[in-house]
């Protein structure tokens, strides 16, 4: 709606996040990532031309009696695209579970959306596979285990273009 | 996420983070972002909402193709029912404030106890 507004319209989580855990007595706020310079890759070819892939923040739904036991991997996966999945696990996550569902993986992860845009032409081809990275706190973890992990599996598909998707 | 998007991005990948945490995303920085300014959970677009998951990814591929620069973001057009989302996620006030702290300190002894291997 337009008007006049003393305040930002999004919502930011950082500062949201730092107070509800200072209010649960975590004094030392969690330190987000923060680069100033931004690497840039210009797509290399037509559109038309490229094999698109898909990274998701969700988890793969782990067998029954793991949740809660500890058993949870939380670990970089690559999973086939086709069948699509019918439901990914995101219990674990950090999002509004009030607000919303993720009962349709469409809305995080759009892999029947991509597989129509590979089909009516707009790209090339949808990787076989997509690729997930479950949120690490660990900035360590994510930079030094799972991206270089993620980029051999978009080598060994050949991929072109990754679209990322954070729940 | 975003950290991988950048060491895809440092290697020669090209793509596109979708998301509706802005500023977590923007800290970070990207080469490109589509925001949907919806609560957490649905930054391709709402639950059944073929149409509009449509028209997010459209946009993704779209900055794809025509970003000449890092840090490009665009917005979606697409809003909520409604507003309420916005405060109360992670909301802190006096009604909550003692519960969040009693939560606190248990997670704290759970976790002591996972350590100590009791």
């Amino acid at each position: 709606m337009d008007g006049l507004r003393p305040y930002r319209s999004f919502v930011s989580y950082i500062d949201r996040s730092r107070e509800y855990y200072a209010a649960q007595g975590y004094s030392k706020p969690y330190a987000w990532a923060h680069h100033d310079d931004v690497p840039f890759t210009p797509l290399q070819k037509p559109l038309s031309g490229c094999r698109v892939g898909l990274v998701t923040t969700a988890g793969r739904t782990p067998a029954e009696g793991l949740i809660g036991a500890g058993g949870l991997k939380r670990g970089p996966y690559a999973e086939p695209a086709n069948p699509p999945p019918k439901s990914l696990f995101t219990d674990d996550l950090f999002w509004d579970k009030k607000a919303t569902h993720t009962d349709d993986v469409d809305s995080f992860l759009p892999v029947n959306r991509l597989a129509e845009q590979a089909n009516g032409g707009c790209i090339g081809s949808a990787s076989p596979r997509f690729y997930g990275v479950p949120t690490d706190y660990s900035q360590s973890r994510t930079s030094q285990g799972a991206a270089p992990k993620i980029l051999e599996w978009c080598r060994e598909d050949g991929l072109d273009a990754v679209l990322f998707s954070a729940l | 996420m975003s950290l991988v998007a950048r060491h895809l991005e440092a290697n020669g990948v090209s793509t596109v983070v979708m998301g509706s945490a802005r500023d977590i995303v923007e800290e970070c920085g990207v080469a490109r972002f589509v925001f949907t300014d919806f609560p957490l959970g649905n930054p391709c677009g709402k639950p059944w909402d073929q149409e509009m998951q449509r028209s997010i990814i459209g946009s993704a591929l779209n900055l794809l193709d025509r970003a000449w620069m890092p840090r490009t973001t665009i917005q979606t057009p697409f809003h909520w029912e409604n507003d309420t989302w916005r405060d109360a996620f992670m909301r802190v006030d006096d009604g909550n404030r003692e519960a969040l702290a009693r939560a606190g300190e248990e997670r704290r002894r759970r976790q002591a106890e996972v350590k100590t291997g009791r």
